[in-house]
């Protein structure tokens, strides 16, 4: 475990053993955000609690703003924005949902803020515990979507997720997804880089876009039928440049602290697979293993693990998923009524060429339930089994028992 | 009293080329705005007594000072009748929109 002297800085030369929530939160803090508001829910607390305790110890130069809801939160932070100021908040679950107006409005003034979201199920019923139905209800409100597998990728991201929000040629919020629990309250040693490299990788912001006495600015006004779609198309052109942008940030972040995260996918022993497991988040590393096991015993299986969900890396699942016979999605989320929201976006991309493997999507993980090794293996299964014959139903809920003779 | 000053927002030629914000240059409008107005106020400056409780009373701040005591600013005046309302003199009469004028108005002493 690494040492903390007393004035907070760090001997970064071993790591500090830390949960994801606190990785988070060290990541925002050598960020240097100007505003930070934030609303506590389980299971984020512990992101707010360190960001205000910091503050409060004068170890963080930043105004905290202790507001009375999440919908206050997100405001706060696009007012803090609309001033040039770096703003960071953090939510969950039905937090994240009463912000939801505020998510749009955030992505359409093109203030980059950036957001940490612990995972977690949606009531009814109630349910505290890890899944991505909240991130993924709002994939669509023009916000950049990273999903995190480990805590040293929380905090590191948690740093370059600034750096591609604030890119002039991007300027849109980012929302960094950890699953709730099992990622956000595992503890792990994780790396703190140093203060003053942080500083040359991250300078302060700087946008002419802001309210400002000497340069008045009309912010936030409206446009009617006339004008409102190229403003949509203005956003759209620049989240899918956030793919390009992220993919340097990365670079330059892995020549600055040796550690990089890659693009919007991460292939893991697909070149020749047969059967795929497409994924995202935590649940990665089981995967991994399970893959690592079937091809010790002679199965051409792979895993292609999903960091950005938004913008949707469609040329790079595309050319992972190429000589796939079999592909699965296994993602933590239901549209009820259709199909999980990754699984859609996934056979979208995949109807769009002529590569045409069976495709299944498996629905696991809600409310916390554990994802097992055997769960991942039989889901191999069933997509040896889809290469042979064709597949059936093809939204299939993980885990479920049903009793035949009911 | 300076009157809002219009400058017509050109269509950029291409979305690239629209502000990034929505954020833009400050200290003008891009539009006139007035077009829901189903009445018009229409002023009788002969009963008018220079008061000015309609300027201070109008929530647009459409009624103008004038040399000739106030008038109403048409492009921005939503005709929502408070001036007429809060009129002492009863020198404000609200009129339907495309109807003729008022018999004083006639006269030439309504200020457009």
């Amino acid at each position: 475990m690494g040492r903390m002297s007393a004035d907070g800085a760090v001997s970064h030369a071993r790591p500090l053993f830390m949960s994801g929530n606190e990785a988070v939160a060290w990541g925002a803090r050598l960020a240097r955000p100007q505003v930070i508001a934030a609303y506590p829910i389980t299971p984020q607390t512990v992101v707010i609690e360190r960001l205000s305790e910091w503050v409060a110890e004068g170890l963080l130069d930043s105004e905290f703003l202790h507001v009375e809801s999440e919908h206050s939160a997100l405001s706060a932070c696009m007012g803090a924005s609309a001033l040039g100021a770096r703003s960071f908040t953090a939510t969950s679950s039905q937090g994240l949902l009463y912000m939801a107006e505020c998510l749009h409005y955030a992505s359409g003034g093109r203030f980059p803020i950036v957001m940490m979201n612990a995972n977690r199920a949606l009531a009814l019923p109630w349910n505290i515990y890890g899944d991505q139905q909240d991130s993924l209800a709002v994939l669509s409100s023009g916000w950049i979507q990273i999903y995190i597998e480990d805590a040293q990728e929380a905090l590191d991201m948690s740093i370059q997720a600034f750096a591609i929000a604030e890119h002039a040629e991007v300027l849109t919020p980012v929302m960094l997804n950890l699953d709730g629990f099992v990622l956000t309250h595992t503890y792990e040693p994780v790396e703190v880089p140093g203060q003053e490299d942080v500083d040359v990788f991250l300078p302060s912001f700087r946008t002419p876009s802001k309210m400002d006495l000497e340069a008045p600015t009309n912010m936030g006004f409206t446009a009617g039928p006339a004008h409102y779609t190229e403003f949509k198309v203005q956003q759209h052109r620049a989240m899918l440049r956030a793919s390009q942008v992220a993919a340097q940030v990365d670079e330059a972040f892995g020549q600055r602290f040796g550690r990089c995260y890659g693009g919007g996918v991460v292939p893991y022993r697909c070149g020749d697979a047969d059967l795929v497991l497409v994924t995202l988040g935590s649940v990665a590393g089981l995967v991994r293993g399970v893959v690592d096991d079937l091809r010790a015993g002679g199965v051409a299986a792979g895993m292609l693990k999903l960091r950005f969900l938004r913008p949707f890396p469609e040329r790079e699942i595309v050319q992972a998923l190429s000589g796939a016979r079999a592909v699965g999605v296994l993602e933590k989320d239901v549209s009820f009524g259709n199909a999980g929201a990754v699984f859609s976006d996934v056979a979208s991309t995949l109807a769009s060429t002529t590569i045409r493997p069976a495709l299944l999507n498996f629905v696991a993980g809600l409310g916390g339930r554990d994802i097992s090794r055997d769960d991942v293996e039989r889901m191999f299964d069933e997509l040896r089994a889809a290469c042979v014959q064709a597949p059936g139903e093809r939204v299939r809920f993980v885990n479920v028992q049903e009793s035949r003779d009911g | 009293m300076s009157k809002p000053f219009v400058r017509p927002f050109v269509r950029p030629p291409s979305p690239d080329a629209y502000p990034v914000g929505p954020c833009f240059t400050a200290g003008h409008l891009v539009e006139t705005n007035a077009a829901w107005r189903s009445e018009r106020p229409v002023f009788t400056l002969a009963r008018c007594t220079g008061c000015l409780r309609c300027m201070l009373a109008c929530p647009d701040g459409a009624v103008l000072r004038s040399k000739a005591a106030v008038e109403v600013d048409y492009d921005f005046c939503k005709g929502c009748g408070i001036c007429a309302r809060e009129c002492v003199a009863k020198a404000i009469q609200m009129t339907s929109e495309g109807s003729e004028e008022t018999e004083e108005s006639k006269d030439g002493s309504n200020v457009r």
